[in-house]
């Protein structure tokens, strides 16, 4: 970013409410592709399409595919979405920080 | 030692434990009373929210519902686990940026409104009342049976420890005694689950066992993956095969509103958003929300294995069975009603889902009324018609046949033939469950009355001192009121808290996701489309439950709406109330915008 050879107030107040924007932007995408995993391992695979995924059992195991997603895999699913979103909006904290830091 | 001497020992040593930690951080000042002082680790808090959140339905009763249920029980493991997503992305990290103590104080301040604040504040209070009964209900029944005192004795220990250690410590006290807890309870659960799963599979994680192939199939001839077996028994006695999906009132669309009621229910549940408060900033409350499902998921994926191995365990091993070889668990659980036999005459048990039943369990019926039933039965066996009664069509009729669901989980460790001092333990598990969900859910109701209540609406000039005071006698008159629904339960506990997860979906979720989410929604709007919510969900919860009213089908759903699963409609119709009233209604006002501002910026 080289807002440095801008010392204006004015521009310096609109590109940090832009940098807010931004974060935001990047927080809803983050989050929405996220939801949309929640929605598809848990009440897609689990519920809406359980009677065709129960055609398939998990090779070595008396798992149907359909009962696995939603007595297991939905569970498994749910820890790694939390996991992931800690994971990445905690970074963007810091990108957005560090930038207002740099911008100072 | 015998299972009660080793049941007094864990029991008496939790319970000091947890008394000590409740000593060792008591509190003085209202932060720290209702947020702990905000400095609880990310790990911790995730600890203390697991240990919160997993009741006495989750450890007692969730396993035995899975296991009667089949397939359909996965709507609790999804909506339980499901909703704690939707926390971690849509609520938690906001309301910690806003930083209040509870969740009827966010509804009042973004939403300007005190009116807003007042409902907010009655649906939390429900809420958790409705909670509270069935936990008080959890601690009755393991006292009655592992420590053979009177249900009433039971419930005063638990009342009082509860009592102490909240008004003590407050939220502080509280967090630090359900990371103890969590422990406890964890360990208790998984136990005896890895000791079945070897038992009938030889692995040591149940996820995997429930999986596997059975070491002896009890049925020559069938294939012996356990689920297999398990569903060939089910549907040879009279059953729906267990892994077999949609049947009876599960149709889909009632497995797909019900969890997802259950799930938003979660994401708005008072006792749970309130965990986020206690942690020092947002990134440590994503990373709490992380842990805390990581924690509870330990349980959740446990859980279904233990409910297919003791379905399976105890078909096989009561099917057949004479008064002589009927196991040990049978007859020590026989003495508390939650399981029985009545012969049909051949001598022999027969476990089935048809008119040929011999199990049943007493319900509410009375023990008075019950040997007298059983002595009636005795005499038409014996050939008395006349004098006698066939007691199992009468017991059918009151819809009480197979055993009490909360029997699986507590009698597994006896089903499993494990140590004394391990079916003790599972009792301590079950007493850290109940009471680290009723000590949280407590505190809301304490703060939802003294904070949001008596200082944010009635008196806003009160002292610290004086509100601490206020606090601490609401949590008092609360346990009284929670011990009498212990000693009381309310025959509709299960239907209740159908009711406490429609109502959180349909009045906190909407708002608070709304607030954060949109700058737009003004007070009116909001309160029409919580009010809506709230009255269009009691109404059909009440009309179906206790009304006998016929359910909706809306002119496609099979067998109609059933009442868990009609919470998000609720929320559907809260969601349409807000969107078509917003454009005629002012925006909020600036104050708002920029708070709302501030919770979408990073924090610093």
């Amino acid at each position: 970013m080289n807002q440095t050879d801008k010392p204006d107030t004015l521009t310096s107040i609109d590109t940090s409410s832009h940098k807010i924007n931004n974060y935001w932007k990047k927080n809803l995408k983050i989050m929405s592709a996220l939801l949309f995993c929640w929605f598809f391992f848990s009440l897609g695979c689990g519920v809406l399409w359980v009677d065709y995924l129960n055609q398939y059992t998990i090779p070595g195991t008396g798992f149907k595919l359909g009962f696995w997603f939603a007595q297991q895999g939905s569970v498994i699913a749910f820890v790694f979405i939390v996991l992931i979103y800690a994971l990445m909006m905690n970074r963007a904290d810091k990108e957005a920080n560090n930038a207002n830091l740099n911008s100072k | 030692m015998s299972i009660l001497n080793w049941t007094y020992l864990f029991v008496g040593l939790s319970f000091s434990l947890y008394l000590f930690i409740a000593w060792r951080v008591r509190v003085k000042d209202t932060q720290g009373f209702y947020v702990a002082g905000r400095d609880v680790p990310a790990y911790a808090n995730g600890m203390a929210t697991a240990a919160d959140w997993m009741s006495a339905a989750s450890f007692i009763s969730m396993a035995g519902l899975i296991s009667t249920m089949g397939y359909a029980g996965s709507v609790y493991l999804m909506g339980w686990t499901g909703g704690f997503v939707l926390l971690a992305l849509c609520l938690a990290p906001y309301l910690r940026k806003m930083g209040h103590y509870t969740v009827p104080e966010f509804i009042g301040d973004r939403y300007e409104s005190d009116v807003a604040r007042v409902i907010a504040i009655i649906c939390a209070v429900f809420i958790s009342f409705t909670y509270v009964a069935g936990q008080m209900r959890g601690v009755g029944v393991v006292f009655s049976r592992f420590l053979n005192v009177d249900i009433s004795t039971g419930v005063f220990i638990g009342m009082f420890i509860v009592f102490i250690y909240a008004t003590l410590g407050g939220m502080k006290g509280i967090t630090w005694t359900q990371v103890a807890q969590y422990w406890v309870l964890i360990t208790a659960f998984l136990v005896p689950t890895i000791a079945i799963s070897i038992q009938l599979t030889g692995h040591v994680i149940p996820s995997f066992g429930m999986g596997a192939t059975l070491i002896e199939p009890a049925v020559v001839g069938q294939t012996n993956f356990l689920l297999n077996a398990l569903d060939g028994t089910l549907t040879d006695f009279g059953w729906h095969a267990y892994t077999e999906a949609f049947e009876g009132k599960w149709s889909k669309f009632n497995v797909f509103a019900t969890a997802l009621t259950l799930m938003v229910g979660t994401a708005g549940l008072p006792h749970v958003i309130v965990r986020f408060y206690t942690v020092k900033n947002v990134q440590a409350a994503r990373w709490s929300a992380f842990w805390a499902l990581l924690f509870i998921s330990i349980l959740y994926l446990s859980a279904p294995s233990l409910a297919s191995f003791s379905r399976y365990y105890m078909i096989h091993t009561l099917n057949g069975s004479s008064a002589e070889t009927l196991p040990d668990w049978f007859h020590s659980w026989e003495k508390t009603g939650l399981i029985l036999w009545l012969d049909d005459g051949d001598g022999l048990v027969r476990y089935s889902g048809d008119q040929s039943n011999e199990i049943f369990r007493s319900g509410k019926i009375g023990t008075g009324e019950l040997e007298s039933i059983k002595n009636k039965h005795q005499v038409w066996l014996s050939g008395d018609t006349a004098n006698g009664m066939n007691g199992r069509q009468l017991l059918l009729d009151k819809q009480l046949s197979g055993p009490d669901r909360d029997i699986i989980m507590l009698a597994a460790p006896e089903m499993a033939s494990l140590s004394n001092w391990i079916i003790a333990f599972v009792a301590a598990g079950g007493l850290a469950a109940a009471l680290s969900t009723a000590s949280g859910l407590l505190l809301v109701i304490s703060s939802s009355i003294a904070n949001d209540l008596y200082y944010r609406t009635l008196n806003p000039k009160a002292s610290q001192k004086n509100q601490l005071l206020v606090g601490r006698m609401t949590i008092a008159v609360a346990v009284v009121i929670a011990g009498y629904f212990g000693l009381n339960p309310p025959g509709f506990v299960g239907q209740v808290v159908a009711f406490a997860f429609g109502l959180a979906s349909a009045s906190f979720f909407p708002a608070i996701l709304l607030g954060i989410f949109n700058q737009r929604v003004g007070t009116v709007p909001a309160i029409c489309g919580m009010l809506s919510g709230i009255s269009l969900t009691a109404y059909y919860i009440i009309n179906c439950v206790f009304l006998n009213g016929d359910r909706w089908t809306l002119g496609m759903i099979e067998n109609g709406i059933t009442p868990e699963a009609f919470g998000m409609i609720g929320m559907l119709v809260n969601f349409a109330i807000v969107f078509i009233m917003t454009p005629f209604f002012p925006p909020p006002s600036d104050r708002v915008k920029a708070i709302i501002q501030s919770v979408r910026s990073p924090e610093a």
